[in-house]
């Protein structure tokens, strides 16, 4: 089996053209990216709000409960019955799919910036106020900077899931690397859907590792505790042979 | 001056935090609000900068009602000092000192050579500058937290526990060091703490306040030691008082007696009696040695170093504590060099405690009010 999806993936005809891997990455990068955007634009500024002023708190923990319970096929199929009759052309069929992969990457960023936020420490934010800074300085110049690293765990995880369930727009009359699953599930082309599966999860597993170089950049040292770390371990052997020079 | 004027504050459910508080804080001067939890004393300060907005009353700075000034130019005017520090994790410490100076425009420049006087104001080396608070410790923190504090030069500072959060020996040095800039820069300072030592100490004047906010008792340390208004402020001012209001009395001219005395590395040999001083080359005096048990050179290894010394410029309390901590009973009296200038005997600062005069019986603080 291995050898058959490793010589499915190396064909260099399976990579181009307008159902090669090449085109159908970037159209299942495409509809992540758009969701993941317009998800993000509606819930980190709402998680950064709640979690700043501490009301709709109940909001944040009932949404993140109840999407966890959401099943995405079936959300799917009722958004194209739905939707579908009163779009035209590709609208019909690109906009249900949206609509379910920015309902299920919202939860993770308003969880994200929301708790990201509450966790910031009271007396930092005490400070902040007793120094003179507006409500929207302490939340743009000393919350959110101390928010970032659970605001980019939400945005990871947003991310994965839908990168990983990006794959149902292919059931749903689009394209991307489902297209690999779904044509192969109908023609019996095991390799096909394996490979398909394969690299829905490098690509997933890609989009992580570039966010995490992101955070690596975006994060305060003092925030991360990275920096801290580092000098810690740097500074140990070193502590040690000045210790053994005296005596 | 900071003015409270029969200040309110009573929270919706009910409860009263402050009582119709009336005080005055007066200008370049240390005003320690002090008392058990829930009296009212962090309610109190948090007024001044309207953090909590008071129910009924008014608060003056300098005589302007500060419920008629913008909030953020009020709290930019007064720096503001909190038990844990507060300090933002996200920014170094340079930054974290200049956080009041860049949100009243300053430029990098400026505010950063600003923060680095600061540092070194506060006793920080200048190489944690680019330090981020996690690396530093409790104590280091703390000075951050003054420097920020004084980083835009305001003429008020709020402090609210500043020191408790750190281990009593790092508290006593910041104690020391937080007095002598007060000191260089004559801030006025309302100080909250609910360590009657502290307020002691660090007080101009100490306001106790009792649970449900109201002031029991406002006077300046030594009146406050030697005469507590009630029973209240009696036990909260606790068992030692007679003791540390010796702290307040400065040391009258002392019968001092001359004391033979061996340099380090000198030899013990034809030298009697029990314990002899021992000082080092510039008459400071290092510790006590008992000459029958040394044979040969003194070395700094053998000394007694439990006798504390005072200072003929200090107060009494450190002479007599001299006296009582020396092994020779004989107290080792320096002067502010630090150079021998002679010793005492309890008895005679006993003597010299009992012919000095008590603090005034008038309230110095209200003159003409009504001694309870």
């Amino acid at each position: 089996m291995t050898d058959l999806v490793l010589a499915w993936l190396t064909d260099p005809a399976h990579w181009t053209g307008q159902d090669g891997i090449i085109q159908h990455t970037l159209e299942h990068l495409g509809y992540s990216a758009i969701s993941l955007l317009i998800a993000a634009a509606v819930a980190i500024p709402a998680g950064l709000v709640i979690g700043h002023t501490g009301r709709g708190r109940f909001l944040v923990v009932n949404l993140a409960g109840a999407a966890r319970a959401m099943p995405s096929l079936g959300l799917l199929f009722i958004m194209v019955l739905v939707l579908g009759p009163r779009l035209s052309g590709d609208a019909a069929f690109l906009w249900p799919n949206l609509i379910v992969l920015i309902v299920l990457a919202i939860p993770p960023l308003l969880s994200g910036a929301y708790a990201g936020v509450e966790g910031v420490d009271p007396a930092a934010r005490d400070a902040a106020r007793g120094m003179g800074m507006s409500g929207s300085q302490v939340l743009l110049r000393v919350e959110v900077p101390c928010a970032l690293p659970l605001l980019f765990s939400g945005l990871r995880s947003a991310t994965l899931q839908v990168i990983a369930t990006a794959t149902i727009a292919a059931v749903a009359g689009l394209q991307g690397l489902g297209r690999f699953l779904i044509d192969g599930l109908a023609v019996h082309d095991f390799p096909q859907m394996v490979s398909g599966a394969v690299l829905i999860a490098v690509l997933a597993l890609l989009a992580d590792l570039v966010l995490a170089l992101v955070q690596r950049y975006a994060v305060s040292p003092g925030v991360s505790g990275r920096r801290l770390r580092e000098r810690v371990r740097r500074r140990g052997p070193d502590t040690l042979a000045e210790g053994l020079q005296v005596r | 001056m900071i003015g409270f004027d029969e200040v309110t504050k009573r929270y919706p459910g009910g409860t009263v935090a402050v009582d119709r508080l009336s005080l005055t804080a007066p200008t370049g001067r240390i005003t320690v609000l002090v008392g058990p939890s829930g009296c009212g004393k962090t309610t109190t300060l948090r007024m001044v900068n309207r953090m909590i907005e008071p129910t009924s009353g008014s608060i003056t700075l300098d005589g302007r009602d500060t419920s008629r000034m913008k909030e953020a130019e009020l709290r930019r005017g007064i720096g503001y000092v909190i038990q844990h520090a507060g300090l933002f994790p996200h920014r170094t410490v340079l930054d974290n000192i200049g956080t009041v100076p860049r949100l009243l425009g300053w430029d990098r420049r400026r505010t950063e050579a600003r923060s680095r006087e600061l540092m070194e104001r506060v006793g920080l080396p200048d190489t944690l500058g680019r330090r981020y608070p996690a690396q530093l410790s409790g104590g280091q923190q703390q000075r951050v937290g003054v420097a920020r504090a004084l980083a835009a030069d305001p003429p008020v500072m709020l402090m609210d526990e500043p020191f408790s959060a750190v281990d009593p020996v790092v508290r006593e040095q910041l104690q020391d060091e937080f007095l002598r800039l007060q000191d260089e820069l004559g801030k006025t300072i309302i100080f909250v703490t609910h360590d009657i030592d502290e307020a002691i100490k660090l007080g101009d004047q100490v306001a106790v306040l009792r649970v449900g906010g109201h002031l029991a008792q406002l006077a300046d340390p030594a009146y406050l030691l030697a005469h507590p208004v009630d029973d209240f402020v009696a036990d909260f001012v606790g068992r030692d008082r007679g003791y540390r209001a010796l702290s307040f009395q400065p040391t009258p001219r002392l019968p001092l007696a001359a004391e033979r005395t061996l340099t380090l590395g000198e030899t013990t040999t034809g030298v009697g009696g029990d314990w002899v001083l021992v000082v080092d080359e510039e008459n400071h005096p290092v510790g006590w040695v008992e000459p029958q048990r040394v044979h040969g050179e003194v070395t700094s290894t053998m000394l007694h170093r439990g006798g504390t010394l005072a200072r003929s410029s200090g107060p009494l309390r450190a002479a007599l504590d001299a006296a009582l901590s020396s092994p020779s009973r004989r107290g080792v009296i320096v002067d502010d060099s630090g150079a021998l200038v002679g010793t005492v005997r309890a008895h005679e600062v006993l003597t010299a405690i009992e012919r000095a005069e008590r603090p005034e019986l008038a309230d110095p603080l209200h003159p003409g009010a009504p001694v309870r």
